[in-house]
């Protein structure tokens, strides 16, 4: 009898008490952070440890059963599907937020605004000079994310229409270090997250219909879906722990949690 | 002994760990696994080099003739250009009718190259399926573009990323041997006790500052400075890359080299002052030539710490992966393409494998350093007998 009490209470406080572990993306990394504090202010009893490392790191560990939701910044890849599916644990996809780009160039630049074809001859190395696209004659200086980002991969898939980068493309660490070589480099362009763009830098109008018409990226147009480069974050997780991290996944996904969406810099999810 | 023995193990482990990750590389297919590359079955064309279908993907090659095939231009195509071809009726709710749409699309479409999931290979598929040759030591030592993660098939290519190590390196030791040379031979033979005990401890610090700080330093004080002197229109150079990690270096070369010489016995300074010969000519003729290997170790040192440094170089260099032509244009090391990728590769896939590669050559290179270096300090035993 005793034992059965320990063992039901023992259920209970796990239940109640489940540590939950999200991991991968540096990009999702402060909001699920910010997320995650929030949640346990209101949930006394949840306990959620949130780490970062890369969306593959985050994804590794849902194959390896080390983390219950893994985030990410681009789509899950085939072969992890694949290793998801011979390990036994079908998953679940979750757009938390969106994430807008926006394309800067420094601040003495003239020109304001590209087509989405101008930035992929740009980004693949076909433009040049600044005077191809109404621009003094200056060499342009490229910068782009890591190959491993996943806004690098979201980049190329969505305005270069899935073309290589040249290798000229000048590849920086981490956003800021974007942001700082762009404001001291007069011919730079450059892509970063809307939550990242100061006063240091440029944002540059982007046209995806041939130049008809040209939007500034800002929240609004990203909330409108009229500024065209956004990009969804994701979270995976196991079904075999749904019960377990649906609450917070909902939670995120609430009004609330989408309020703190638009606080750390990214898109709220459009109802 | 039993801490040793540990130590030594764990560097074995370590070693067995790399090379075992990274000759896994050769086992593997350039394309992304669960997928294929199929083309229309009466195409004369049978196989396509790795970077041959990068190029037909970036559109550089539009007809097969370039590729030994007819005058026709390629149709490009990729899973997500389905709904152009079917409608989703005609797919199927859970895509069940995806595989035999894909064999119908190759087979009607004579110019048709397809990249999907072999999932959605029909038991029936009436098209050719490319090969794709695995990924020889030529392509990985030989090829000129490092992009893993292009599709369908990655370009692994390591040539540029071991030139701008090695091309960074060497600009790094050119710049911080003479003036740690000199440094050493100032606080060894010339500075008094006072300067001495107050510039030791100064340039021993130099080697306590975390490697971001530098990389931080050189990308805000470093980078704009090139770009102004030389007028270039981007700093970020092997240059900035250069002095950086020149700086970082100077500490080991210092030291080193001054212990080294202030181990020239006190007689044969002596006997040099005694003839006649002045204190520079004593230094030159005597002390450098006496300390010569302790002064090649510590440069050689300073390279090993030049070589294997990630952060400082990630964020000055620009990591372009293009062939370095000069000190004045980006280039992009093995170490901060490691620290750079790791992260977001899916693991013991072909992009991970390639990032353990790429360590397997950093140690080799190091270790080559480290054999010089006991190779050097060996010689120097043999001269004071």
């Amino acid at each position: 009898m005793k034992s059965k009490t320990i063992l039901i209470a023992l259920m209970v406080y796990t239940s109640v008490n489940f540590a939950q572990k999200i991991k991968g993306s540096d990009t999702v990394l402060p909001l699920s952070q910010k997320e995650a504090e929030t949640y346990m202010k209101t949930n006394k009893a949840a306990k959620i440890t949130v780490t970062g490392g890369g969306s593959g790191v985050g994804l590794a560990a849902l194959v390896d059963n080390t983390t219950d939701i893994a985030m990410s910044s681009r789509k899950i890849k085939m072969d992890e599907k694949i290793k998801l599916q011979d390990a036994g644990r079908p998953y679940k996809e979750t757009i938390v937020a969106y994430d807008a780009l926006s394309v800067i160039v420094n601040n003495s630049n003239k020109v304001s605004q590209l087509t989405r074809e101008q930035l992929e001859g740009i980004f693949t190395g076909k433009i040049k000079n600044w005077k191809e696209v109404g621009g003094d004659d200056m060499q342009m200086v490229v910068y782009s994310r890591e190959s491993s980002s996943g806004t690098f991969e979201f980049f190329k898939e969505h305005v270069m229409n899935k073309k290589n980068y040249a290798a000229s493309v000048l590849s920086m660490p981490a956003t800021g270090a974007i942001v700082q070589s762009v404001s001291q480099t007069k011919g730079a362009i450059g892509y970063i997250g809307l939550a990242y763009t100061d006063k240091s830098v440029k944002d540059l109008k982007v046209s995806y219909d041939a130049g008809k018409t040209y939007i500034a990226p800002s929240m609004e147009t990203a909330k409108n879906k009229t500024y065209p480069i956004v990009r969804p974050l994701y979270y995976y997780y196991a079904t075999a722990v749904e019960k377990a991290v649906k609450p917070f996944v909902d939670y995120v996904l609430s009004a609330e949690g989408q309020k703190i969406v638009e606080q750390v810099g990214y898109v709220p999810l459009s109802k | 002994m039993l801490s040793s023995s540990i130590t030594s193990l764990t560097v074995v482990l370590i070693v067995v760990f790399l090379f075992k990750e990274g000759i896994g590389l050769f086992n593997q297919k350039p394309v992304e696994p669960g997928y294929v590359i199929a083309i229309n079955k009466n195409n004369k064309v049978k196989e396509l080099s790795s970077v041959q279908l990068k190029n037909i993907y970036d559109q550089k090659i539009t007809h097969w003739s370039e590729v030994g095939g007819t005058h026709d231009s390629i149709v490009l195509f990729q899973l997500e250009d389905i709904s152009n071809y079917y409608s989703d009726e005609q797919i199927g709710d859970n895509m069940q009718n995806l595989g035999s749409c894909m064999s119908r699309l190759v087979d009607s479409l004579p110019n048709i190259i397809a990249f999907f999931p072999d999932k959605y290979l029909d038991k029936k598929f009436q098209g050719t399926l490319l090969e794709v040759d695995k990924v020889t030591l030529h392509d990985f030592f030989a090829g000129k573009e490092w992009i893993p993660t292009a599709k369908p098939s990655a370009q692994l290519g390591v040539l540029p990323l071991i030139l701008g190590t090695l091309w960074v390196s060497l600009g790094a030791i050119l710049l911080a041997l003479p003036l740690g040379l000199a440094a050493a031979v100032y606080m060894s033979e010339i500075a008094n006790e006072r300067v001495r005990r107050i510039m030791k401890p100064l340039i021993e610090l130099l080697a306590g500052i975390p490697s971001v700080v530098y990389g931080f330093f050189g990308l805000v004080i470093i980078v704009p400075l090139i770009q102004k002197t030389f007028d270039l229109p981007v700093g970020e150079t092997g240059l900035a890359g250069s002095i950086v990690l020149g700086i970082m270096a100077l500490p080991t070369i210092i030291t080193i080299s001054e212990d080294a010489m202030r181990n020239t016995p006190r007689a044969m300074k002596e006997a040099s002052l005694a003839l006649g010969a002045s204190r520079w000519q004593t230094i030159y003729k005597v002390i450098i030539p006496y300390s010569i290997s302790g002064i090649s170790a510590g440069a050689i040192l300073g390279i090993g710490r030049a070589i294997g440094e990630t952060m400082a170089v990630l964020m000055v260099t620009g990591n372009a992966a293009v062939i370095p032509h000069s000190i004045l244009a980006p280039v992009r090391t093995i170490p901060a393409t490691i620290a750079a990728e790791l992260g977001e590769t899916s693991n013991g896939g072909l992009h991970y494998k390639a990032l353990f590669a790429l360590g397997c050559i950093l140690f080799l290179i190091t270790l080559f350093i480290n054999l010089t270096v006991e190779f050097i300090s060996n010689r120097q035993k043999h001269n004071k007998h």
